[in-house]
């Protein structure tokens, strides 16, 4: 993996990103300096718990931030704009759809329920793409055969309701993937689905992404659907990216206590009859100031230096960093969990078994 | 613990022939169709399924949430489905008791929790008097890692993993011995899953309780499950012993659902496939009907006979 950024140019560049929401008169810190990468073709995912902000983030590269929510400094680089001085609608209307789309968590909610889906995909043809009606409808039956919809003809008539869970999401694919965008955001994509249908979903995404080319960024929670699809991986902790690496050294040889604890308390690593391991209490509110590493109160092996002065960023491969005081060459030894070692173990449940 | 040598076989639960039906005529819809299954004693039964199989709705049967069309529910030797009388009614409510998803929806907004908490104990047990039911739910709300005095708080001051605890309090209060756990786990993130797991094998040690844990998250079923039935539109296709069920799974809707699990390795994940389940894979003639058999001990599976006798080829062959 050392060879990984050869060839690779940055797509898209967050620098020191900060952003402030204000909440019943309290300002309330969402992202605290967040730099990232993102190269082109890659697949990153943001791993986090709810609250970390990785939808946050995110929300900024297409200007949905939230109303009460402000950009305090920093900026993101695409194709020699800055998306955080952006203030009308009319300059996201450049970005928003044909070159960053965005695929939500929750297909249920994200269609409009009165009108019918081939109006819906053929909308954003038609408005982004400059096409006429017929060939909206053309372009449009083509997109649902590419995300998997049998019938296209028959489908197009219907309405969102007419559709499952799953084909639901297809349909929130496809109008994301109709302006062939050039990074596509997949907001906890399988998170209301089924796990058969998750498996379905996700190998769609990475069908389209090989097919049109497009960067994709994952946001979501589960490490299962983290280990399927990334190429690299961002670990999110209350508004901070805390370590970030390929998808093959943040698994196998993590080194922020916060990875840490995030893997150790994967059911996959628990012994049966022995208590799981947990994170204790709760992660921090981000009102007012956080000082140090922000884990440092729920990391039973904290150092001192951890309550006082934030990590800065140590490197240990060009491709792989991490925020914390143990990488300081003056730092203890403290080495990572030991059921850890078990995950490069896990193998396929039915692997033993498939014969056919 | 040795806790899983010294489980005693006896039938708590016992499922005969379950059938729901929602909607009337024509317009009848078959959710739990024929189902029968056995929750023994101490043990922590899994009952896993994509949703709109039905594992919900039958653990909102076994407690009269949803009415019965045929079949009955055994609970400790005495019938609790259908009509009975008002005596057991109570031993009902107070033995078993749910706990449900999502804990965002299922507190009550505008009551504290002392008062959700204590609902139970006011509505059935009308001997204590309001001094003991405060010390009740007092105690209930340390045993979940609650403090007392959040008895007086109202829902929207807690996260989500402390609201789940309180729903478990709710549960606890009633001292019961069967506990149904509506997926109580996918609506929390996953550093307070694993204090919730905990907590619930923790309270199954200290006081024996034997629970049914409804689930789709086989990952999950593994670490807490001691069996597990496999459901797939309202008929359990597969039920066998944990380790069985992930080491040997014969019908072709379990293997799928287990080769759907996500596995947190790179390179074990970016290399799987990903089955389909297609009904018509069976290939049942005219004649053939899928029978409920005991294929190995324990290990029950449904097939026709054909396919019985490949099942049985292949756990030879192990």
């Amino acid at each position: 993996m050392e060879n990984y950024l050869q060839n690779k140019e940055v797509i898209l560049s967050v620098k020191d990103l900060s952003v402030r929401f204000s909440l019943r008169g309290k300002s309330l810190h969402a992202i605290r300096g967040v730099s990232l990468d993102v190269y082109k073709g890659e697949s990153l995912a943001i791993v986090g718990e709810s609250g970390s902000g990785k939808s946050v983030l995110t929300k900024n590269f297409i200007g949905l931030l939230d109303k009460n929510g402000t950009i305090d400094k920093g900026e993101i680089l695409f194709e020699g704009m800055d998306l955080a001085k952006f203030k009308t609608e009319r300059e996201w209307a450049k970005i928003r759809g044909k070159k960053i789309a965005m695929v939500m968590q929750d297909p249920m909610t994200s269609l409009n329920p009165l009108k019918t889906i081939g109006w819906q995909i053929s909308e954003a043809l038609i408005l982004n793409r400059g096409m006429n009606h017929a060939q909206a409808k053309a372009e449009t039956l083509n997109i649902l055969k590419d995300v998997g919809i049998s019938e296209p003809e028959r489908r197009y008539k219907q309405y969102p309701h007419e559709f499952s869970g799953g084909m639901r999401q297809r349909v929130v694919i496809a109008i994301a993937v109709a302006c062939s965008p050039e990074i596509l955001i997949c907001d906890e994509p399988t998170t209301a689905l089924d796990v058969t249908i998750q498996a379905q979903i996700l190998s769609l995404i990475k069908d389209l992404c090989r097919k049109y080319g497009m960067t994709t960024i994952y946001i979501t929670h589960d490490l299962g659907v983290v280990a399927n699809v990334a190429d690299r991986i961002a670990v999110m902790y209350a508004g901070d990216i805390v370590e970030v690496g390929t998808s093959e050294e943040v698994f196998f040889d993590p080194k922020h206590p916060y990875t840490w604890a995030l893997m150790s308390s994967l059911p996959q690593l628990g012994e049966k009859g022995h208590e799981l391991y947990s994170i204790k209490g709760t992660p921090p509110k981000l009102f007012g100031v956080i000082r140090g590493d922000a884990f440092a109160p729920r990391n039973p092996q904290a150092l001192k230096i951890d309550y006082m002065v934030r990590p800065p960023y140590f490197e240990i491969s060009p491709t792989h960093k991490a925020r914390t005081w143990l990488l300081d060459p003056r730092a203890p030894k403290i080495d990572p969990p030991e059921c850890l070692k078990r995950l490069k173990e896990l193998e396929n449940i039915e692997s033993g078994d498939m014969d056919e | 613990m040795s806790n899983e040598n010294v489980v005693i076989k006896t039938p708590l639960l016992s499922v005969r022939n379950m059938d729901v039906t929602f909607g009337k005529g024509k317009n009848a819809f078959k959710a739990v169709n024929d189902v029968s299954f056995d929750v023994y004693r101490g043990e922590t039964f899994g009952l896993v399924g994509e949703s709109g199989s039905g594992k919900t709705t039958i653990g909102r049967a076994i407690i009269r949430i949803n009415k019965l069309s045929a079949g009955e529910v055994i609970y400790d030797g005495k019938r609790i489905s259908g009509q009975i009388d008002h005596e057991t009614d109570r031993e009902v409510i107070k033995n078993i008791q749910l706990i449900f998803q999502d804990p965002m929806a299922s507190l009550n907004e505008r009551a504290k929790v002392d008062y959700i908490v204590s609902e139970g104990l006011t509505n059935i047990r009308h001997d204590l008097s309001h001094e003991e039911i405060e010390e009740r739910v007092a105690k209930a709300l340390l045993d979940v890692g609650l403090l007392p005095e959040f008895a007086s708080r109202f829902p929207h001051e807690f996260s989500g993993g402390q609201r789940q605890r309180i729903g478990i309090a709710r549960c606890l209060v009633m001292d019961p011995e069967f506990i149904i756990a509506d997926e109580p786990i996918s609506a929390l993130d996953v550093s307070i899953r694993a204090q919730v797991l905990n907590l619930m094998s923790m309270l199954q040690q200290e006081r024996g309780l034997t629970y049914l844990f409804i689930a789709h998250d086989l990952s999950v079923m593994r670490f807490i499950c001691n069996r597990i039935a496999v459901i797939h539109k309202g008929v359990i296709v597969e039920l066998a012993e944990t380790e069985e069920l992930f080491k040997h799974p014969l019908h072709p809707y379990t293997r799928v659902l287990l080769s759907a699990v996500p596995v947190p390795n790179p390179h074990v994940e970016q290399k799987k496939k990903v089955l389909v389940y297609d009904p018509s894979c069976h290939n049942y003639s005219a004649n053939e009907r899928p029978i409920w058999t005991e294929i190995a001990p324990g290990h029950f599976v449904r097939g026709s006979e054909r396919e019985l006798t490949a099942y049985r080829e292949k756990l030879e062959k192990r």
